[in-house]
């Protein structure tokens, strides 16, 4: 165990010396601070309405203002970082799971097993997620759930592609023969021998994913079918903010930089661990 | 010490391809004793690989055996069960191949490969661990511990088939596999691998089957030698008796090919001229008769049997009929 802690240490380590990625890592830093302790740093209830003091500027009493119904845009882009990251670990690191081990599964099984799931990654790729999401949505309804849902149902076949490619080039590589002559199973194959290789790369597209599916929830719930109206999230407050730019533009201010900087965040961050993971690399830093 | 280890009986296997079958072994028959080396010559394309991977039944899926059996102390490996091959594999018989610079997990570090391989074993990952270092000082790896530390690509291409060696003889096999061991290293290096893996079968005391197409390395390294050309056994013998009797043209041919045996200033290196005959359309008669400078119109019609010639010395030439009949 100490021996992979130390691992993880040289890596962000490795990140850290790269200014991107340091870059990365404060604002992810931040934003995953703010999201787990959103209770004790939001100077109002985020639900709280106060229509005596609406549609207000930033001031010292409201740092971003207030929106139509007067709550505090502050304490509601901190709680909706909250729930963009609700939403965005587990769907990534669901479909990331899931993927991995179908796409691992297709690339060293039989070839009628791998013709079934490439047809079934191929068939999820071909709804357009935003429908999809309206169908899943006009089923179930509106919620955190669903949108979890919707996300890894369509991210799936992406980590599985790439799973499944890493797989092919490998399995006919000459370390998994000698794997092979020295009596390792299937299992031993994949787990030890595959992952290590496989999952850098995907560890790296999963950082690149999670921005995308923060903006994804963001539009879900600024088209209304994301998360329930009175849960602060970005997109909900960009909706709110567009329809009232001509009276107060902090809204859009509010919800729009959050999702400019976890995009910028995790991109750079994604960026950098992709240069500090293989180890092929890392000795020449 | 004559006990049969790993016999090879009448093994005949095609690879199945849209020209048709192609004829990649017929009729190999030779045993490996127990702690004997044995080697296998030929060229590129006489079948040396698909042998070796017959044996461990790690074949390509076009391949189908046609014949024969691959027995080893006494098992039939061509009917055994995938379980039963892969329990065998890497405790009873271990390889170690050509290329050492792709024999390994990039990302993993030696020791956690040498920690893996030895999945079958209930000791503590302490003991493993000092047992992989142990190893690693058998074949001369300096300063076992730290290096158990480092990823392959940090060390050099000699280094890495030494840990491929140490690793193979990690669970004390009966019978190690070397395919081409030393033809990706430079000269030096071939040598000292050489001399390595006499001292460690000195201390293990298991079989090798090392192939190679360097008959120097076989001459030095082997008690006895099999020649194989075109997918078939041409030759087979103590290793002198090869040597310095060859009785089939190519195994001749061969030794003549071999730069350490020219002796004066040649402008062009001796080659044998011609080309391994297409293995999926096989002409009639001897196979080498084609590129052979003794053939007679009895070459052209009859395939020469294998015949015994002295005790333990076989070759397949109608020339030796001659000397024997006549």
């Amino acid at each position: 165990m100490e021996k992979s802690r130390s691992e993880l240490g040289q890596i962000i380590v490795g990140v850290a010396r790269d200014p991107l990625g340091l870059m990365g890592l404060i604002i992810v830093g931040v934003i995953v601070f703010c999201a787990i302790f959103a209770y004790w740093i939001v100077p109002y209830d985020p639900i709280a309405m106060d229509i005596k003091s609406r549609m207000q500027g930033p001031s010292a009493a409201h740092l971003l203002g207030t929106d139509q119904l007067g709550r505090d845009t502050f304490s509601r882009v901190i709680a909706g970082g909250q729930v963009a990251l609700k939403v965005a670990l587990p769907a990534v690191f669901g479909a990331m799971a899931i993927g991995l081990t179908l796409g691992m599964i297709a690339g060293y099984g039989p070839k009628w097993l791998d013709n079934l799931l490439m047809l079934f990654f191929d068939t999820i790729r071909s709804f357009p997620t935003v429908m999809f999401a309206l169908a899943v949505v006009a089923l179930v309804g509106p919620s955190l759930q669903t949108v979890v849902f919707v996300v890894m149902a369509t991210s799936i076949p992406t980590y599985g592609r790439v799973a499944r490619t890493q797989t092919l080039t490998l399995r006919n590589s000459e370390f998994i023969l000698a794997e092979r002559s020295m009596g390792a199973s299937m299992a031993r194959i994949l787990g030890v021998h595959m992952l290590p290789n496989i999952i850098g790369v995907l560890a790296v597209l999963a950082a690149m994913d999670i921005p995308t599916v923060i903006a994804l929830e963001a539009g879900l719930s600024f088209l209304g079918l994301g998360v329930k109206p009175p849960t602060p999230s970005w997109g909900a407050l960009l909706k709110d903010g567009y329809s009232l730019i001509r009276q107060t533009p902090w809204l859009v201010v509010g919800g729009g930089l959050p999702i400019i900087l976890a995009t910028l965040g995790f991109t750079f961050l994604g960026e950098s661990l992709r240069d500090v993971v293989d180890p092929k690399l890392r000795k020449q830093r | 010490m004559t006990d049969t280890l790993l016999e090879i009986d009448h093994l005949s296997v095609d690879y199945e391809t849209g020209r048709g079958d192609l004829k990649a072994l017929r009729d190999i028959t030779f045993n490996v004793n127990k702690g004997e080396i044995v080697g296998i010559v030929g060229e590129s394309g006489c079948g040396k690989s698909t042998l070796i991977s017959s044996i461990l039944r790690l074949t390509a899926p076009n391949t189908r055996f046609r014949e024969g059996e691959v027995r080893f102390k006494g098992q039939d490996l061509l009917k055994a069960s995938e379980r039963q091959m892969r329990d065998l594999r890497g405790a009873d018989i271990s390889i170690v191949f050509q290329d050492p610079m792709q024999t390994h997990n990039p990302v993993l570090t030696i020791g956690q490969q040498m920690l893996d391989i030895q999945h079958r074993s209930k000791q503590s990952k302490v003991d493993k661990l000092t047992h992989a270092a142990k190893m690693l000082g058998a074949v001369g790896i300096p300063d076992p511990e730290a290096r158990l530390k480092q990823y392959p690509h940090e060390f050099s291409g000699g280094m890495r088939q030494r840990i491929a060696i140490a690793m193979a003889l990690m669970s004390e096999p009966d019978l190690l596999i070397a395919d081409e061991p030393t033809t990706a290293l430079d000269a030096t290096l071939e040598v000292q691998i050489i001399e390595r893996l006499q001292e460690l079968q000195r201390e293990f005391h298991c079989a090798i089957l090392f192939i190679s197409h360097h008959l120097g390395v076989i001459a030095e390294l082997c008690d006895r030698v099999v020649v194989m050309y075109a997918g078939a056994v041409v030759e087979s013998g103590d290793v002198r008796e090869i040597f310095h009797n060859p009785k089939h043209p190519y195994t001749r041919r061969l030794i003549e090919c071999d730069p350490g045996h020219i002796k004066e200033r040649a402008r062009v290196l001796p080659t044998i001229p011609g080309e391994v005959p297409d293995l999926a359309n096989l002409p009639g008669g001897c196979i080498f008769r084609d590129r052979c400078d003794q053939a007679m119109t009895r070459c052209a019609t009859e395939v020469p049997p294998l015949d015994q010639l002295k005790e333990g010395h076989h070759a397949a030439c109608w020339l030796n009929h001659e000397e024997v009949t006549s």
